[in-house]
């Protein structure tokens, strides 16, 4: 009986058994690439916003501790925008004329919010709490990165669940001590792991993995 | 629907009785369907979500929709990839002081309903109120609400409230009101204000009390009359007939040890039924002090659930058991001569009973009941020397004292005699709570100039020549007495949302004095405070109560001179049918009806949704030859009513209850045309019981939606429960029910639950199914509405449902309430079957419900044995009105629909309580962690805590013998158990 198929038919059969593979792979690794890039995390993006604001003037050129402006992160689940009360303590005397800060003094005038463009922005149904962070020795930096180097501010890093979840499962690759929390540029000295560790045990870290965590 | 009735149908009796016979035991029933067996019946328990979707109804097929959904599915998973859009964030201009964002600030005020208050904490978010708890300085609440209170979120950000003053239809001015009313007042002071006529609700506040005597002082010829629908008249005037004088009547359950309620539901109504749960739930505690109650009443209450003796006895027929019991007591020469032989049984038992117990037992008649009932009542409370312990007398909390039924009578009479030439109805919505045969719509069209304050647009609003809309009381400035007399100061959360006005601020400006409703309270206390004034507002305004202004007793004599008059005649027979009125348990008088969370919630004893019915005992509907849904007319002196019936085991025969509230026409999107207007047939001679209703069967059928028959648990050991004697006898007598299998029997890996172990008991033998902890869950966890037509089909989304369990003999069965929220088990059903790991358990023992990952798959559900899981079959959520998303609580995830949600042990207290506690270096101290069910119970009945941590509350608890699991033999191991109940039954009425 002769051969109903070509012999080359065997390797069109292996071509496209393995290249459905290989596209799917690859489709697959493209879709979560993807997911991960700042087209969908927004990381990197430095957004325009009402005010140009410079934190790398403000907290790096100036050195005003963080908490001056977000003065709710040591208490709240929310570190806290400043009301324009704040931003006017300072440039009623310094900059008041500057055209710039005239978005500023209007809200001033007219008691209207500045609508500012929210750079980290979790999905609604993920509750996060600075406070915790905060209390526990978290760096503002290790979520943020250098801020005192940002001229207009972007988000660091994905704020993807992985990326949350590889330091509530491994604390002691990124905490730093209690008093160095809101300095910018700070060096372990010595390997961050050992120090880490200890740390870990000594301010009694324990972050939970559990889903209630974060989604309720 | 699955459950077509032939409408030919009747209640087969003999059927119920002859089953009841068969089975032996403790048996549990939760309706005569059951018990009747009839087809379909079992077929429909057996689906896991009864009635639930009759399919494809539509034209789309089934193969077209597989399509359709599999095309959708596809677009669904690349929407995963697509960016959130930009928000912005708007800091304040000047931050307040205190505000930290995301976290809750805390105010006491009161809620005043029928000029009565109830103290309260109102949690704020971000000047927002957003939930209300009770506040526990307060006398009256002490920490605990009721449904009322808690529903009054939702009322307040109500989108159908009233929104502007009006005039004939046209919008106005606030201004032009004020100037409309200037006039007209001034017309009216040549005369004294002979035509001027005020209607108000009671009166408790000190300072619309000034005020209204200001104007008394200003029209010294006017007429102030008072309409207050939750009707404490029969009270009053019994009182004034026993004592006479004017008093209240406060009663100390606590120190009670024999209750006996004459057709009262002290614990499902009235305005002081939080304290008396509180009280009376402290002694219901098996291991010591057990009190006894005995309730007579004509249709199943709350009160009559819990009682250890329960008679059905019509409504009229109380009046006579209680003079045959003040003449069995006081050894009266005259008894009534024809009261039936159960009857007298009874009576002689609670007459022993009262008597070993005197000076510590209370007689409590029913607001709906004769004032003779009362005075009998009052009596029967001097005879045995309660009064002064366990009865006590205060001066009354109403600034006048006014009797108002025959208040709005007169009114309605002035009215038609044209002697009215301007009408003021201060808040109250008279024409749809008045009785027919006032005619109060039509003589209130005679009255030349008629304004209306008032919450809603309503029918009341309508017929006025102008509306000012009303402050919500958490808009108000204000001050109101407790049952009790302690004052609170009224403080609002939030400015008036629609520029409305309080009826202070109104009574100001028709005074010619227009001031804010702040300066008028300020103003009033500041002449009456000694020492600094700042000082003492800022206390009490923190405190929510003004120190020692709670009432002293007063002693007062009775009279011997109306005993006589109400002993010398017969009572009359009975005959034919009694048509009982009663306030609802969920919207009294219609106040509540376009509240969502109320009309859905179950009522106590009906679980009936959405609808009143004409109650009736299964006897009486067999006799007539009705069934349930069949919709009959009523008909008495002349006027009718349609309604659908309702069969309820345990009413008295020959006796229908009708509820009132219901058949509205403007009250609001939500509450507009559910249920029939009671008060189409209702009198103000007899404005709660009448005797001599005709019934006439229509033919037609009204479907009710019920949550009765849902999630039935097949007749296992569910509620356990033994008398004092029995409990005495074997204290673990729950343990002997079932087995319940060994810890280690499980393939899974056990769970080792280092640091906290969240569990919850629920005291069966206090809890009275009051219904606070369903509605206190709605509010705080976001839960939607769902309207009539789901709940028929079983997909209510109550996390937490309270199971209503019938024992015994159908005429008059013990009943039984059991809240069911999620066990969170240990080796739980569901989470082994979630395919996509969305329901996961937590080192902490909580099963995680994560709605962002739930696909919809309702396995979960499918497999829960205690079903108490939820799904969104539809966008429930109201996710366009601006006024309700205010209402939300930012701390919990508003679900949309395809997602499963449930009772989660409020774990976002946990979660800030965990935060509050790791910030501080320690654990979580017990108490710390309350879930809203339990911070509402105004019984005590339910109590959460950490399992891990011997010397909590809960663990103690969880170490009672009464301490039973549902469904314990399934090997779930539920982390909520409950405490089996225990009744307290005299051997002298066994089996009576």
């Amino acid at each position: 009986m002769p051969q109903v198929f070509h012999r080359s038919t065997n390797t069109i059969a292996r071509v496209s058994i393995f290249g459905t593979l290989i596209v799917l792979g690859a489709a697959g690794y493209g879709l979560a690439l993807i997911n991960r890039s700042s087209y969908v995390t927004q990381a990197g993006i430095a957004h325009e916003q009402p005010v140009q604001f410079s934190h790398r003037h403000h907290a790096g050129e100036l050195g005003i501790d963080c908490r001056y402006c977000h003065s709710s992160v040591e208490v709240g689940a929310k570190a806290g925008i400043p009301p324009t009360q704040t931003c006017m303590n300072c440039h009623k005397q310094i900059w008041s004329d500057s055209p710039t800060l005239e978005p500023v003094r209007a809200s001033f005038r007219t008691d209207a919010s500045i609508p500012w463009i929210k750079v980290h922005d979790l999905p609604d149904f993920v509750y996060f709490n600075h406070s915790v962070h905060v209390a526990k020795g978290v760096g503002c930096e290790t979520c943020h990165g250098r801020i005192d180097r940002m001229n207009l501010t972007w988000q660091q890093n994905s704020l993807q669940m992985e990326w949350c979840l590889d330091c509530h499962r491994h604390p002691e690759r990124y905490v730093r001590p209690k008093e160095e929390v809101f300095t910018m540029g700070w060096q372990p000295a010595g390997d961050q792991l050992e120090i880490g560790r200890e740390l870990v045990k000594a301010n009694n870290i324990q972050p939970k993995t559990d889903c209630d965590t974060c989604h309720r | 629907m699955t459950q077509e009735k032939d409408a030919n149908e009747t209640l087969d009796l003999a059927t119920v009785r002859a089953e009841l016979t068969e089975r032996r035991g403790r048996h549990y029933w939760r309706s005569l369907e059951e018990l009747t067996r009839r087809p379909g019946f079992d077929a429909m328990l057996a689906r896991e979500l009864p009635r639930q979707a009759p399919a494809f109804l539509d034209a789309v097929d089934r193969r077209q929709f597989l399509q359709v959904m599999g095309a959708s599915l596809a677009l669904a998973g690349l929407s995963a990839c697509t960016r959130q859009p930009t928000e912005t964030i708007m800091p304040y201009v000047k931050a307040p002081e205190d505000i930290i964002p995301g976290r809750p600030l805390y105010f006491a005020t009161a809620m005043p309903v029928g000029g009565v208050g109830t103290g309260l904490l109102v949690e704020s978010h971000m000047g927002r109120p957003t939930k209300i708890e009770g506040n526990p300085e307060h006398a009256s609440s002490r920490g605990a609400t009721d449904a009322f209170a808690q529903a009054a979120i939702l009322g307040l950000y109500d989108p159908d409230r009233s929104q502007v003053v009006s005039s004939a239809g046209e919008i106005r001015t606030w201004k032009a009101f004020v100037a409309a009313i200037g006039e007209v007042l001034e017309g009216q002071r040549a005369t004294g204000g002979a035509g001027l006529r005020v209607l108000c609700d009671t009166i408790s506040s000190p300072t619309l009390g000034a005020q209204v005597r200001d104007l008394v002082a200003a029209f010294p010829n006017c007429r102030i009359h008072q309409w207050d629908p939750i009707a404490r008249d029969a009270s009053l005037v019994g009182t004034r007939m026993a004592f006479a004088a004017e008093a209240d009547v406060q009663y100390r359950f606590a120190e009670a040890d024999v209750v006996v309620a004459l057709d009262a539901d002290f614990l499902g109504s009235g305005h002081d039924k939080i304290r008396h749960i509180r009280d009376f739930s402290t002694r219901r505690n098996p291991a010591g002090g057990m009190n006894r109650l005995y309730a007579i009443e004509s249709t199943p209450t709350v009160t009559g659930a819990r009682a250890d003796h329960r008679l059905p006895v019509a409504a009229r027929d109380v009046q006579r058991f209680a003079w045959a019991l003040l003449a069995e007591l006081a050894r009266l020469p005259q008894a009534p001569a024809n009261l039936p032989a159960a009857e007298a049984a009874w009576v002689t038992a609670i007459a022993a009973d009262l008597r070993a117990h005197q000076g510590s037992s209370v007689v409590v008649a029913g607001e709906h009941q004769s004032p003779t009932t009362h005075a009998f009542a009052h009596a029967l409370n001097h005879a045995l020397g309660n009064i002064g312990t366990t009865v006590v007398l205060t001066e009354p909390i109403a600034q006048q004292s006014m009797y108002s039924m025959a208040s709005l009578q007169e009114l309605a009479g002035a009215m038609a005699a044209g002697q009215v030439q301007v009408l003021l109805i201060l808040g109250g919505n008279p024409v749809g709570t008045a009785p027919a045969d006032l005619e109060f719509a039509a003589r209130l069209a005679q009255v030349p100039f008629r304004a209306h304050v008032g919450l809603y647009d309503d029918e009341t609003a309508q017929l006025c020549h102008w509306h000012v809309p009303e402050a919500h009381f958490l808009e108000s400035w204000g001050d109101v007495r407790s049952a009790d007399g302690t004052i609170s100061i009224m403080q609002p959360l939030i400015a008036p949302l629609y520029d409305g006005k309080t009826v202070a601020e109104v009574v100001a400006a028709a005074l010619g004095r227009e001031k804010t409703a702040y300066d008028i309270v300020r103003d009033f206390w500041r002449g009456r405070q000694a020492g600094e004034f700042e000082r003492w507002w800022r206390t009490v305004l923190h405190d929510g109560v003004v120190a020692g202004t709670g009432f002293a007793p007063i002693k007062l004599g009775l009279q011997a001179e109306w005993l006589k008059a109400a002993t010398a005649a017969e009572p009359p027979k009975s005959e034919g049918l009694e048509l009982v009125f009663r306030l609802d348990p969920n919207v009294l008088d219609g106040r509540f009806a376009n509240n969502g969370w109320l009309q859905e919630l179950p009522r106590p004893i009906t679980k009936l949704t959405w609808d009143n019915a004409a109650l009736l005992s299964p006897a009486t509907a067999q006799r007539l030859g009705v069934v349930n849904e069949d919709v009959v007319e009523l008909s008495y002196a002349g006027r009718t009513l349609e309604a659908p019936v309702w069969i309820v085991p345990g009413n008295a025969e020959d006796s229908i209850t009708l509820h009132l509230g219901y058949g509205r026409t403007r009250a609001g999107r939500v509450g507009n045309a559910v249920g029939v207007d009671a008060n189409r047939i209702r009198t103000a001679a007899a404005p709660w019981i009448v005797r001599g209703v005709e019934l006439k069967k229509t033919g037609r059928r009204h479907q009710l939606a019920t949550t009765q028959e849902h999630h039935s648990m097949e007749g296992r050991h569910l509620v356990r429960e033994a008398s004092l004697s029995e409990y005495t006898r074997e204290p673990h007598f729950a343990h002997a029910m079932v087995h319940e299998p060994a810890k280690d029997m499980t393939l899974y890996p056990p769970h080792p639950y280092e640091g906290a172990a969240w569990g919850m008991t629920i005291d069966l033998a206090s809890c009275v199914g009051c219904n606070a902890c369903v509605v206190a869950c709605n509010a705080e966890n976001n839960i939607p509405v769902v309207g009539k037509e789901e709940v028929a089909r079983g997909r209510e989304m109550h996390w937490l449902r309270i199971d209503r369990y019938f024992e015994g003999e159908a005429a008059n069965p013990t009943i039984h309430h059991q809240p069911v929220p999620c066990m969170h088990c240990e080796n739980a059903p569901c989470e082994v079957v979630c395919p996509v790991n969305a329901t996961v358990h937590s080192s902490e023992g909580l099963n995680d419900m994560i709605y962002n990952r739930c696909v919809g798959t309702k396995y979960c559900s499918n497999n829960c044995p205690y079903k108490v899981r939820r799904f969104n079959f539809f966008k429930y959520q109201d996710w366009t009105t601006e006024s309700l998303k205010l209402a939300r609580n930012p701390d919990v995830t508003v679900r949309s629909y395809g997602v499963m949600e449930k009772c989660t042990y409020c774990v976002q207290r946990i979660s800030q309580a965990r935060i509050t506690a790791r910030k501080e270096d320690r654990s979580v101290r017990d108490g710390e962690v309350v879930t809203a069910c339990a911070q509402a119970c105004p019984a005590r009945a339910i109590v959460f805590g950490d399992l891990n941590d011997p010397t909590s509350r809960v663990a103690k608890l969880k170490a009672d013998a009464r301490n039973y699991s549902l469904l314990g033999d399934l090997n779930t191991r539920p982390r909520t158990t409950y405490l089996a109940s225990v009744r307290n039954p005299s051997g002298d009425l066994d089996g009576a």
